[in-house]
């Protein structure tokens, strides 16, 4: 089933997909905060989640015309209290400049959730107030969620299913 | 050996909370101000709680060993004498990397990791990760009425017991013994039931993608029954003990406040943003699974302090015990999971007969069914606010990336809000009335 | 031997000398077994049934054990309940050797004794690489039952000096290893005999 429905809606300037009935905006990283805050003026009042994920191993993934894919994508699903609807808006990150804009001074709930990004995925915000560690501890190095970070498991007598 | 070089491991490093006096404007105002968008001035003026330039303040470090704080959280306060100007809540102690675990295993193997997120309500966590992964196989219209129907028995018992666990440590935070006492002993009784359905108290791992691990057992209406004619009088004596006594009143009311906006700015959700007025509850205003064919109530408070998110929590018990009545009453019969051979292993008689059975039950359980390609993103209401999974799939058996949004992690932020301006003595209160899980907020 | 059979059977009068003579190592060892206070170190899922155990139904109390002390230096079993990842190691260590001698700990649950299901970066694969263990619980998460025969068998093996035998040989923790007991298959239908007993 293929993700991208072919559509050529685009929102503010933006394209659209659908995934699995639910829509889809892709803005480029230029466009990110002024994509969000039309969105807010929309009713998007409330940010659910904002987490990224990291297609260095599947680079070969569906996007709308016009995106160019990246090895960072970072992740926000909106919802509309008044509207009861949801929005899903991806953003390509590459990996030789891993930063994007942050969405604090948005929804200053997205404080935690970006921390977490940038801990486990090494993405910067650019104008988040205090961007370290928050579930490593402070020295660890590396960025755990990163695909060419090893799981860290020990050897042990049995195996399991797969491995 | 001495305990100074350990001290010195354990301290945050960068995290280290600065004094008031050593902040910036710009600073203050993020912390104060950003929620509501004031100008710097506002702020600023909003950041000063009455303070005596003589006295210093104190930073002290609440955690993460602690009998009052829900699992391993750990806090840094700013203290002026008794009153709290700041705080920091520091988190990762129970850090299991299960995003990245739940890359390593199958979709079928998928449910015994997620479970033990959320360890209170588990059932809830694998039903929304059973179904994000049934959304992405496409199947997710299919799942027969019965198993719909299983689900949402086992969603409201589970409601039920994480509320009932919430009422016990909420006591016993607030000094009500007794009430932990109560509390496990209803809770016991639900745990007993989910025992004899599943097999385990805890961390069930029986909603998969498809249906379910086995059907309801024989003799289950009673057992139901018999728990929802136990709880209403408990639940009144609970209202004698503590809802309608001054000093449970004058421990709560007040305490803890937040406002409906500030809510909303911080992505709350569940029981901390009904407290505020806000009346959004994800089973009534986007409704899965069969919840729109129910009638209960949605409780909402109006105060946004800690004594409305207990009555909810308490009520919202109430209206379980009313939902899973009309469960009981609307059960159908039917099969408990998808006939559908390449997702749902068969059953185990036909392995012996056909060789098909077999080997799908052979690839079933070792390479796990194939999801095409694709992301998706589900939420649903936990007990603790909205539970969402963002699954993406690159059409292998495993997921290719995996997140769970969880509500306590994203409710731990309200912390600060709540307790400015607050005593230290009401810290322990605010915390238990935002009743985070830590395996919820580290994962 | 035959003094405890008298007692059983008579009461005070079974007794038929005056005093009673022991050794003081023996009287020790039997009320550090009775009465120990077990330090709060729930972590996870394990210390949900840490403190299901501590309830009604099953209650350690009988035991001697439902005192939780939240202040190490009060304590005398260290139950590690649940998982202890990379950052909760350090404070681990730290409240085990704030603990004041004699001190046991029981690694409640897979994840403490082994890493569990979660063989990766974040935990400890075992807190035997943090603090010597005593006794390993088994289960994900361990029954109540299995929690209790942890206890007991450590309590045994306190009373009866094993503990302190096996701490000279190995060096480091006794390592009792128990297994896992399954929960009750007809349990005691609290809801139905309560039913009739309200407030």
């Amino acid at each position: 089933m293929s993700e991208v429905a072919a559509t050529d809606e685009s929102l503010h300037g933006s394209p659209v997909s659908y995934s699995r009935g639910q829509k889809v905006v892709h803005p480029s990283r230029e466009q990110f905060v002024a994509l969000l805050k039309k969105l807010i003026d929309e009713g998007f009042t409330m940010c659910a989640d904002l987490t990224a994920a990291d297609y260095l191993t599947h680079p070969g993934r569906d996007l709308p015309a016009g995106v160019d894919a990246e090895r960072f994508e970072v992740v926000l699903n909106l919802l509309s209290i008044t509207k009861r609807e949801r929005l899903r808006v991806r953003v390509q990150v590459p990996e030789s400049d891993p930063t994007i804009a942050s969405c604090f001074d948005l929804w200053p709930g997205t404080e935690a959730m970006e921390r977490e990004v940038f801990d486990m995925f090494g993405i910067r915000f650019d104008g988040h107030p205090d961007l370290t560690r928050i579930l490593m501890p402070e020295d660890w190095e590396g960025h755990p969620l990163r695909k060419d970070y090893a799981i860290g498991r020990i050897p042990v007598q049995f195996k399991g299913a797969h491995s | 050996m001495t305990t100074v070089e350990n001290v010195r491991q354990t301290s945050e490093g960068g995290q280290e909370m600065k004094p008031r006096s050593e902040l910036g404007a710009k600073e203050l105002m993020r912390e104060v101000g950003a929620v509501l968008r004031m100008s710097e001035a506002e702020a600023a003026a909003l950041g000063q709680l009455p303070a005596d330039a003589e006295d210093q303040t104190m930073i002290i470090n609440m955690g993460p060993q602690h009998p009052s704080t829900h699992g391993v959280l750990r806090l840094m306060l700013e203290l002026q004498g008794e009153t709290v100007l700041r705080c920091k809540p520091i988190i990762g102690y129970l850090h299991t990397g299960m995003e990245k675990t739940g890359e390593d295993l199958t979709f079928l193997q998928g449910g015994t990791n997620v479970t033990r997120m959320d360890y209170l309500s588990p059932l809830n966590n694998e039903l929304v990760f059973s179904m994000a992964t049934e959304k992405l196989l496409g199947i997710d219209g299919d799942i027969p009425e019965r198993a719909v129907w299983m689900r949402m028995l086992l969603s409201e018992m589970n409601r039920m017991s994480s509320h009932l666990l919430f009422l016990a440590t909420n006591g016993m935070d607030l000094g009500a013994v007794s009430m932990m006492l109560y509390g496990w002993r209803e809770r016991e009784e639900v745990l007993r039931f989910f025992q004899k359905v599943t097999g385990l108290r805890m961390n069930h791992n029986f909603i998969r993608p498809g249906g379910l691990a086995a059907d309801l057992p024989p003799g289950w209406r009673d057992d139901v029954l018999s728990i929802l004619e136990m709880l209403p009088p408990r639940l009144e004596e609970y209202d004698v003990l503590m809802t309608n006594q001054p000093i449970w009143r004058e421990r709560l009311q007040g305490v803890g406040v937040i406002t409906a906006e500030e809510a909303l700015a911080l992505g709350t959700s569940g029981p901390i943003l009904r407290s505020t007025g806000v009346p959004f509850d994800l089973r009534r205003d986007m409704p899965y699974m069969h919840y729109d064919e129910l009638d209960f109530d949605v409780i909402v408070g109006s105060y946004g302090d800690a004594f409305d998110r207990y009555a909810i929590r308490l009520n919202e018990v109430r209206e379980s015990i009313k939902i899973v009545y009309q469960i009981l009453d609307r059960m159908p019969s039917g099969d408990y999971r998808i006939q559908n051979k390449k997702v749902t292993p068969p059953p185990r008689g036909r392995i012996d007969e056909s060789m098909e059975a077999l080997i799908h039950h052979f690839k079933i359980f070792t390479e796990g069914f194939r999801v095409p390609e694709g992301e998706v993103y589900v939420g649903i209401e936990s007990p603790r606010g909205e539970i969402g999974c963002y699954i993406v799939s690159d059409g292998g058996p495993k997921p290719y990336c995996i997140h769970m949004r969880a509500p306590s992690f994203v409710n731990i932020q309200a912390l600060p809000h709540m307790m400015r301006g607050g005593l230290v003595a009401d810290a322990v209160a605010v915390i238990s009335s935002v009743d985070p899980v830590l395996g919820d907020v580290d994962r | 031997m035959s003094l405890i059979r008298n007692v059983l059977d008579d009461g005070l009068g079974g007794i038929q000398h005056n005093f009673l003579t022991g050794k003081i190592e023996d009287l020790v060892k039997w009320s550090r077994s009775r009465s120990s206070w077990g330090a709060t170190f729930g972590l996870a899922c394990c210390a949900i049934e840490m403190m299901g155990t501590g309830g009604a139904h099953y209650d350690i109390a009988r035991f001697g054990m439902e005192v939780f002390r939240a202040s190490p230096r009060q304590a005398d079993i260290l139950i590690v309940a649940g998982r202890v990842s990379q950052k909760m190691a350090p404070v681990l260590r730290q409240v085990y050797d704030q603990m004041m001698e004699p001190k046991w700990v029981i690694s409640m649950g897979v994840c403490a004794s082994s890493g569990g299901m979660f063989n990766n970066y974040a935990i400890v694969q075992g807190v035997d690489q943090v603090v010597p263990v005593d006794v390993y619980a088994p289960g994900c998460p361990p029954t109540p039952e299995t929690l209790i025969h942890a206890i007991e068998t450590l309590h045994q093996k306190i009373e009866d000096g094993e503990i302190m035998r096996r701490r000279e040989v190995t060096g480091a923790g006794a390592e009792i290893h128990i297994t896992e007991i399954a929960p009750e298959q007809v349990p005691v239908s609290l809801g139905s005999t309560l039913r009739g007993v309200s407030a």
